[in-house]
């Protein structure tokens, strides 16, 4: 295995900054967006899109987000389950109310409303820090799911209750609704997922970015340096839920369909994304992609040994499942605090000086 | 932007640029500050000594924000400042170090330094998702800024190290170069040689000559080194339990018998 940084000097700042610094990994890149973008569509059925990529896909989004508020900023949130309800709210209200908007535009202003709402919520944030933050998050995280339950003007008075999708196309193919096609939807949140990702590393990068890390850093010291504090904390919360906001709409319109609040949007969900930041890595863009897969590949990948390889019962392996999972998560916390991203880093670096380590 | 250049670009070399007046600080019962007045010319090294708990730090806090006195005025470039939180004081032109070690441990050094030119950069969120255009070219020329920073200070060897691998004494260069990278008008350095051996003092001594004369910045030194302060400070002012004991250049504070009794723990009547 050649993995070699050597004659790959940088000869300016520009070269220094990019993204994918070795020509190695920026050619992986290319090659990975190629399969998916002009293969995978080709291959998709309805099982691989709903078991496997469209989860994987959206709750990117929403780990994306959860890690620019937490993970860059430091601010711990356990509302990611309520501030998805929002963004599949909005998306709902929006398309009833405007039927002939594009369907990525309504997911994008789902994603604003939900901004805006996360900005409200971020305010407190000047005051209580740490637990006391993540506390006030949760209560958050119930009162929204409650809200969206109460007021029957949410679900547009349905007698169950529930929100269901209408059909929505772009360029005359279903992205929702219930004729809608496996490979069209795959793409459109693959587009969406590409765009909100490139926008994150940006974002992250640059002087926003590293405004949010000071503050998570060292609060006192960011202030001397010009960094307003509310003025951080509120764009980290704002932005944050906008992809949160996002993956929500998404969550509800190209990948279920319809949507009960409670049991889609609870207290588990904002768990599942956090524990995907956590085992990815915190402050890691790519950290957000490798946990969200980690926590959706794994157990459909145990599942299947499990009741198809070795024809046990479905609720039996569900708990073994869950057993599994759980240690697995507790391993590679201890090996490696900073996640699976940064476990990959650490590899990269030995294997940039392998056979020569010194 | 900041506005540090621009504000004090009226006053010349040797004029006042700071100063405290009448300023008193209490925290409950505690007097940390009582009645301080003292000035900051413009290119001065200006050295604040005293015996431990003495008001030192407090007195930083309140030149650059973090603390409100309960009584008195900062005066700054010609005119009464207003109260003002330290992220507004920063785009006044004032940085500083603190005591304790204050960088941003998830970062780099590079990357520390760089959030230091925060007040020099300006472009908008819309900008920075993009990347491409006005948000790179700022990046790029702000990078240039602080490699030169970077050179100035001889850690071009820990560019990319992240800040807590480094040894105590490198911290405390990577966090001068991070206030430096601010192009402060006012440079205000906490104990920036606590803790080093003699061989770092000389360096970080070398530094801050260096930024004075190049850069023509005014700096205010607390240091606890007497040898240091005499060498490197144009004028001392020295404070004891939160009162200003001596006021004048090396020479006249060394003599001064108030100076004198208070390092000598003369009690107090
Ligand atoms: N935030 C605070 N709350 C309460 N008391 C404080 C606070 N900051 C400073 N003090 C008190 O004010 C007094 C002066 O403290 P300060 O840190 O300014 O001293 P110093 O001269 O910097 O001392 P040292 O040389 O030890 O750093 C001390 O009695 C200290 O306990
Ligand atoms: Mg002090």
């Amino acid at each position: 295995m050649f993995y070699r940084q050597a004659g790959d000097f940088k000869k300016s700042y520009r070269e220094d900054i990019q993204t994918f610094a070795l020509r190695q990994d920026r050619r992986a890149y290319y090659v990975l967006m190629a399969i998916a973008f002009l293969v995978v569509p080709f291959f998709i059925n309805d099982y691989w899109a709903s078991a496997v990529l469209l989860p994987f896909l959206i709750l990117s989004i929403a780990a994306l987000g959860l890690n620019i508020l937490t993970g860059y900023c430091g601010q711990v949130s356990l509302g990611t389950g309520g501030f998805m309800a929002v963004g599949a709210y909005a998306c709902y209200k929006i398309m009833t109310s405007f039927p002939d908007l594009n369907i990525m535009i309504v997911v994008l202003l789902a994603g604003l409303v939900t901004a805006l709402v996360g900005l409200v919520f971020g305010i407190p944030s000047l005051r209580i820090k740490g637990f006391y933050l993540a506390v006030a998050t949760l209560a958050a995280q119930f009162f929204l799911v409650w809200l969206f339950n109460k007021v029957p003007w949410f679900y547009n008075y349905s007698a169950s209750g529930q929100i269901n999708a209408p059909a929505r196309s772009m360029f005359g193919f279903n992205i929702t609704g219930a004729e809608a096609h496996a490979p069209a939807r795959y793409l459109f949140c693959l587009a969406l997922v590409v765009l909100l990702a490139w926008a994150a590393r940006n974002l992250t990068r640059g002087r926003m970015g590293r405004s949010w890390m000071a503050i998570r850093d060292m609060d006192i010291a960011a202030e001397i340096i010009g960094v307003d504090p509310l003025k951080t904390k509120l764009s980290a919360f704002a932005i944050s839920s906008f992809y949160i906001g996002v993956a929500g709409a998404l969550f509800f319109s190209v990948y279920l369909g319809a949507v009960e609040v409670g049991e889609v949007f609870g207290i588990n969900q904002s768990f599942l994304v956090l524990f995907m930041i956590i085992i990815g890595g915190l402050g890691s863009i790519m950290g957000s992609f490798i946990g969200a897969a980690f926590l959706i590949l794994v157990p459909v990948l145990l599942k299947n040994v499990m009741v198809n390889g070795f024809g046990w019962p479905t609720d039996i392996a569900a708990h073994i499942e869950f057993i599994l999972i759980g240690g697995l998560i507790m391993l590679f916390l201890i090996v490696e605090p900073h996640g699976l991203a940064q476990l990959w880093r650490i590899a990269k670096e030995k294997l940039l000086l392998w056979p020569f380590p010194h | 932007m900041n506005k540090g250049a621009a504000l004090s670009s009226g006053i010349d070399t040797g004029e006042e640029i700071l100063s405290v007046r009448n300023i008193s600080l209490s925290f409950g019962g505690v007097k940390a500050l009582t009645d301080i007045s003292f000035d900051l010319l413009k290119g001065e090294v200006r050295a604040i000594i005293g015996p431990n708990g003495a008001g030192k730090s407090s007195m930083l806090n309140v030149i650059n924000g973090f603390y409100h006195p309960q009584q008195g005025e900062v005066w700054y470039c010609g005119s009464k400042r207003k109260s003002l939180k330290p992220h507004q004081i920063a785009y006044q032109g004032i940085a500083r170090t603190f005591q304790n070690i204050a960088l941003f441990k998830g970062m780099s050094t590079l990357d520390n330094i760089m959030t230091g030119r925060f007040t020099h950069m300006r472009s908008n969120i819309v900008s920075q998702a993009f990347w491409r255009g006005p948000a790179e070219r700022e990046e790029i020329a702000n990078r240039e800024k602080v490699e030169d920073i970077i050179e100035f200070l001889e850690i071009q060897a820990i560019r990319k190290t992240p800040v807590g691998r480094l040894p105590y004494g490198l911290q405390k260069r990577v966090e001068l170069g991070r206030a430096l990278a601010a192009e402060p008008v006012l440079l205000l350095l906490d104990e920036p040689m606590a803790g080093m051996n003699i061989e770092e003092k000389e360096d970080m001594s070398r530094f801050i000559l260096d930024v004075q004369q190049e850069f023509g910045t005014t700096i205010a030194l607390i240091e606890h080194d007497m040898g240091v302060v005499m060498d490197i400070s144009d004028r001392v002012v020295v404070l004891d339990y939160g009162k200003k004991i001596g006021d004048g250049t090396p020479d006249e504070v060394r003599n001064n018998q108030a100076v004198i009794d208070a390092y000598l723990g003369v009690p107090h009547e």
